[in-house]
């Protein structure tokens, strides 16, 4: 049977299933019970599970994530919200110092089965201290692992994965997605961590984007094919692990590479990735890769400014006509 | 222009024991354990400190002498189940916890044999098998971890606490305040231990810290907070035992401060040549070990002979447990990809 959802519904019933499933799986996180989650993704949940399993927390990041760590090295299973993923500033010692070395440097002695769900992302008019693309923060500190999910299908399957990985998972979802809908099919509806999703086939050129972007270059791609160019889109749809095989092997088709990112680039994972390509593919590429990324500036607030920081369909179908070209 | 403008006070003035009786004042019964056991985290470290000067330890190193009566204070009072997490001048709680003073010489020493497989080192000393769940390099980064571990044992029923072990110099930093408002709010079986020993680094507590007794920052939080002389080993433990009990019949947290001095440096690199004269003199005067042994001669459980032996005992355990990590190999080179994820 086939089920309807959006985005958001995606969220609050991968946690059901999860907390249904396991009794050691909790969620806390700042107004995430009584209330629902400020973006309403955990609704009914602390009607159904009671406040001992979906329990409020005080404003107090550091204690979220460190008590989610603790919890996880007692045998619990513990899911933590921060609301916005911006917030992760306020506990970056706990995620980056914390949840990604405890194994690590106790020789294997730990296991941390901790998953962060994180608002993210811009396009929704909250300025800068709320619309960051923060998954980038934590791509240079092995021991985490990192989804961005696009769809609802996705964003369930993933999440279900991250909350039953025995390691660290930050799970970032988009706010901007959050009335996409979507549909789960038959079956546990899981998506493995570390499989990219090829949801356009093309010979010309390969496009990678996420999220939001991932959107944009699907729309992108729908004009160039009336231009005559076949774009395949890659969603990687994690990013630690990241799926290089299955770009790579696109590559080998289309030797033409295009990667689409709500970030600026430096310290990002589309730059990322093309160094990957370039040094490890260089004699597949027919022409230079290219990167289309935000502007190198905190996000602006002002409706108009903030489109025009974010890549554009536009901006995007120019890039990969200059790709295609050259 | 103002002309009484706060300046920071240069007078820095001797921080002196609070005890004037160098001996403890009740023996008890177990006097033996608690001596055997602040013995070795002495000789211990003394040997640490030797292994620097020889140049046979990397990194730095941060030593617990003069502190011992804490560590074994309070763990002499955990059970089976509980945990406890401390700082990276933690090889006196991970020893007060139970691990074997081999494989600990040996992490330090970054061998293949150690705690951690001598991938964490001094600073992250870890043993799970006897409840010491992590040695924390980032200063009052644990306590969160802790109050989770408190919170997996109300959440499952274990009946279990959990202690924080941390400096005074933890006090000032944001996780403190998060930790206890959170273990209050959600009454968990958390033991919060500040061991004062009035040094933050090379800073003294008075020149960044507007309270002098950290225990009242316990009212906060409204949870009990407790002062002790922490060099008595006796009164850490009766303060200790109130707050697990208070712990495990579901009351709550507890804010234990513990008065102690650091009779070392902060780090290898640290002379503390920032000390007031005479500070020192008058806290080697209430040492906890010399303190306790006094008791035992007072009380007559024990002669001199006695109390001699048992050094020796501990001294040859400590000194066997450093040559035989002396002797174990290093990590095989591939280790270093283990571990990164499950």
């Amino acid at each position: 049977m086939t089920v309807e959802l959006n985005y958001r519904q995606a969220i609050s019933r991968a946690l059901a299933d999860e907390l249904e499933a396991d009794p050691t799986v909790v969620l806390i996180g700042e107004d995430v019970g009584a209330a629902g989650g400020a973006f309403k993704a955990t609704a009914g949940l602390f009607e159904q599970f009671g406040p001992m399993r979906v329990r409020d927390t005080p404003i107090s990041e550091q204690a979220i994530v460190g008590a989610a760590l603790g919890a996880a090295l007692m045998g619990m299973r513990p899911v933590a919200e921060i609301m916005f993923a911006d917030f992760a500033g306020v506990c970056f010692d706990q995620i980056a110092n914390q949840l990604a070395k405890y194994r690590y440097m106790t020789g294997g002695q730990a296991r941390v089965p901790v998953t962060v769900r994180m608002a993210n992302g811009a396009g929704a008019g909250f300025a800068a201290q709320h619309s960051q693309p923060v998954e980038n923060w934590f791509l240079n500190i092995p021991g985490l692992k990192i989804a961005v999910p696009a769809t609802p299908a996705d964003l369930y399957g993933l999440l279900r994965s991250a909350i039953r990985d025995d390691n660290p998972v930050l799970v970032f979802e988009h706010k901007n997605l959050f009335a996409v809908k979507g549909s789960l099919g038959e079956g546990d509806g899981m998506v493995p961590l570390g499989v990219a999703d090829v949801i356009r086939s093309g010979r010309d050129v390969t496009i990678v984007a996420t999220q939001q972007m991932r959107y944009r270059a699907l729309e992108a791609a729908e004009r160039l094919h009336g231009g005559g160019i076949e774009a395949e889109v890659i969603d990687p749809r994690t990013l630690v692990p990241f799926d290089d095989a299955t770009v790579t092997k696109s590559i080998e088709r289309t030797s033409r590479l295009v990667v689409v990112q709500e970030a600026p680039v430096d310290g990002s994972w589309g730059a990322s990735l093309i160094a990957r390509m370039v040094t490890q593919n260089w004699t597949l590429f027919d022409a230079p890769p290219a990167l289309v990324a935000a502007d190198a500036t905190p996000i602006p607030f002002a409706a108009a400014l903030e489109a025009q920081w974010l890549p554009t369909v536009e901006r995007i179908v120019r890039t990969v006509e200059e790709t295609v070209a050259s | 222009m103002l002309d009484d403008v706060w300046t920071p006070s240069q007078d820095v003035q001797p921080v002196l024991p609070s005890s004037g009786d160098p001996s403890t004042a009740v023996v008890p019964a177990e006097w033996r354990y608690l001596l055997a056991s602040m013995w070795r985290i002495r000789y211990f470290e003394d040997v640490v400190k030797s292994l620097f000067v020889r140049g046979l330890l990397r990194g730095s190193t941060h030593l617990y002498q003069g502190q011992e009566a804490v560590a074994v204070g309070v763990c002499s009072e955990l059970q089976e189940g509980d945990t406890a997490a401390c700082t990276y001048r933690g090889h006196g709680v991970v020893l007060a916890m139970g691990s074997p003073v081999d494989r600990s010489f040996a992490e330090i020493l970054g061998r293949a044999g150690g705690l951690c497989g001598g991938k964490g080192g001094s600073m992250h000393l870890t043993d799970f098998s006897v409840g010491a769940i992590g040695s924390n390099a980032i200063v009052g980064g644990h306590l969160p971890i802790v109050v989770g571990a408190a919170y997996a044992a109300q959440y499952l029923r274990t009946g279990a606490v959990s202690v924080a072990f941390f400096g005074d110099g933890a006090t000032n930093i944001g996780s403190f305040h998060e930790s206890l408002n959170l273990a209050s709010v959600w009454k968990l079986p958390a033991i919060f231990v500040v061991e004062n020993n009035h040094y933050g680094e090379y800073s003294p507590l008075t020149t960044t810290t507007p309270v002098t007794r950290l225990a009242d920052r316990a009212a906060s939080y409204a949870m009990p907070g407790v002062y002790v002389d922490g060099n008595d080993v006796a009164a850490v433990q009766s303060v200790t035992r109130e707050a697990i009990e208070r712990a495990r019949a579901g009351l709550g947290p507890t804010l234990i401060e513990a008065d102690t001095y650091r009779q070392e440096g902060h780090s290898r690199s640290d002379s503390a040549a920032y000390r007031p004269p005479g500070e020192l003199d008058a806290w080697l005067e209430q040492d906890p070990i010399i303190r306790l042994e006094k008791s035992v001669l007072r009380e007559g459980l024990a002669d001199e002979d006695v109390l001699a032996e048992l050094r020796q005992g501990v001294h040859d355990e400590v000194h066997d447990g450093e040559e035989r990590a002396l002797s174990w190999p290093e990590p095989e080179l591939e280790t270093r990809f283990a571990d990164v994820y499950a």
